[in-house]
């Protein structure tokens, strides 16, 4: 079907509630789109962060004992083979982490700040738990904390929000479909002389077909146009955002490059998925005709 | 000798018919029957008046002819093939055979009249070259050169009958059908009009003109007439009725 052909259907200013509509629709589905890729991503990143980290923390009112222990704590944990690494954490680091809280005070010899030694476990499964059976042996008052167990929540967080995210882009294209064949039965019943007089000249329904498609691609091209301007544009900003936050957190939630192709190329698509829409239904509408 | 012979007539009268409607009938939805029983064959290249009154059948023996309907019942084969059973699919390629002017024009009001004449042509994607050629020789032939790029609203009902009767024929079909072609033109542009029809005629095109004007037909003797009343045909021995072998039959 030639461009010239494709004039048969053009009259004044039909499309242009579609295109806003398909414009918020996929303003809404990118904002989903970015927020769903950064949330599965910064749920990665904190799985990844977090797999096989704990800290060992002796808990002594003594400081002396404290010491003494934490140093044999320390020797039998660099030994134990379901350890790969074991660093104490030094009194600068616990003063700036407690700092908020207790103030100078913080430093204090006074103040009975437990010992902190931050582990790297081996690859297996029991390693956890052969490092709690050592230290035990050792001394009770030595407690081992798995990083994973206490930002859990915040993992099943990210990934229900990815879940989320997920779904509403799911959403996003039913409603657009929608939006789409509403469109066509109106614009259907609007050309239907015209169609009959292209079935008289002999076109086929695909040929018809076509020119329907061009014109809802044409739409969906300008709503997809600002959409996707405005959708980057937030994109962008909550980008910025984040980054000034300097959040460990939200330093994982990045799109990657993976993300933004997706995120660019999605615009495209969402056009690419109108037509055939469009396509489909204006094929399966004649069809019906007898 | 003459029955033996029959047969032959039979097929080589099947051969040259290029429309054969048998014992068709029509109805809208589960109203009465607007057709009925209608039985003929038209032959290549000849020129055909469908008449009758307001009413008796003629758009819808028309719609029935240019596929626009399929019947209720009956048998239609067109350039030999059977219409009635025939794939939904399929039927474009056969419509692009046919030529047809509307009693109301149906030209698509934004377009052009060079682009309403050349539809026919780009839905059976020949090259724009050729189209743009083609519709330049058509215009000029229907007088209507000067107007290439108005837009129907803008041309006169004679006018748009003229490019109406270029787009039917741009594609050279095999069959011509005009319904009503001269209702709302005065008598000089009717004379008109029908002079078209029998100049493409007279190139090989099968013309039916459909009209309620008895007028019309003295100015084509060479045409058969086909009477329809009351939605059947009612001159069982017309000239363009089945032949008599066929009534026999």
């Amino acid at each position: 079907m030639t461009a010239a052909t494709a004039r048969v259907l053009d009259t004044a200013n039909e499309g242009r509630m579609m295109a806003g509509v398909l414009a918020i629709m996929l303003f809404l589905t990118m904002l989903a789109t970015a927020g769903g890729i950064g949330a599965a991503r910064g749920a990665e990143a904190l799985r990844e962060a977090l797999a096989g980290r704990a800290t060992v923390q002796i808990v002594m009112a003594d400081a002396a004992s404290r010491k003494a222990i934490a140093a044999r704590v320390l020797a039998t944990l660099r030994i134990a083979p379901a350890v790969r690494r074991a660093s104490p954490v030094p009194p600068a680091e616990l003063a700036r982490l407690l700092g908020p809280w207790l103030g100078d005070t913080a430093t204090s010899a006074d103040l009975p700040v437990p010992a902190l030694i931050d582990i790297e476990l081996a690859p297996r499964p029991d390693a956890l738990a052969q490092v709690r059976a050592a230290l035990s042996a050792i001394t009770p008052a030595a407690r081992v904390d798995a990083h994973a167990d206490a930002l859990a929540g915040t993992g099943t967080l990210l990934t229900t929000l990815t879940v989320l995210a997920g779904t509403t882009v799911v959403l996003m294209i039913a409603a657009s479909a929608a939006v789409v064949l509403l469109a066509i039965r109106s614009t259907l019943g609007a050309h239907h002389t015209t169609i009959e007089i292209m079935h008289g000249l002999g076109a086929t329904d695909a040929q018809v077909a076509q020119l329907f498609q061009r014109r809802i691609a044409r739409d969906a091209g300008f709503g997809a146009a600002a959409g996707s301007v405005a959708a980057w544009g937030v994109i962008l900003l909550l980008g910025q955002l984040a980054g000034v936050t300097r959040s460990q957190l939200l330093d994982g939630m990045t799109l990657g490059q993976s993300g933004w192709i997706a995120i660019i190329a999605l615009p495209f698509a969402f056009v690419g998925f109108a037509a055939t829409v469009a396509y489909v239904a204006v094929v399966r509408a004649l069809g019906r005709v007898a | 000798m003459l029955e033996a012979a029959m047969p032959r007539v039979q097929r080589l009268w099947a051969m040259a018919a290029i429309v054969q409607f048998e014992n068709v009938g029509l109805r809208y939805g589960h109203g009465e029957e607007v057709l009925r029983d209608i039985t003929f064959a038209l032959a290549a290249g000849a020129f055909y008046f469908l008449t009758g009154a307001s009413g008796a059948g003629k758009t819808s023996l028309l719609r029935l002819l240019y596929l626009a309907q399929r019947p209720s019942r009956g048998v239609i084969r067109l350039f030999g093939s059977d219409v009635v059973t025939m794939p939904r699919a399929r039927m474009p390629l056969l419509r692009r055979r046919i030529g047809v002017v509307y009693q109301d024009f149906r030209l698509i009001p934004h377009l052009s009249i060079t682009d309403n004449v050349a539809l026919p042509l780009r839905i059976a994607a020949v090259p724009e070259e050729e189209v743009r050629e083609a519709v330049g020789e058509m215009l000029a032939w229907v007088g209507l050169g000067h107007r290439a790029a108005a837009r129907p609203s803008t041309l006169s009902g004679g006018e748009q009958q003229r490019a109406a009767i270029a787009r039917a024929v741009i594609a050279r079909p095999d069959i011509l059908l005009a319904d009503e072609p001269t209702g709302n033109v005065d008598d000089a542009m009717a004379d008109r009009l029908i002079q078209l029809f029998v100049s493409l005629n007279a190139l090989g095109t099968t013309v039916v003109v459909a009209t309620h004007d008895a007028q019309l037909l003295a100015q084509v003797p060479a045409a058969q007439t086909m009477r329809i009343a009351g939605g059947r045909l009612a001159d069982p021995a017309g000239a363009s009725r089945v032949p008599a072998w066929r009534e026999r039959a």
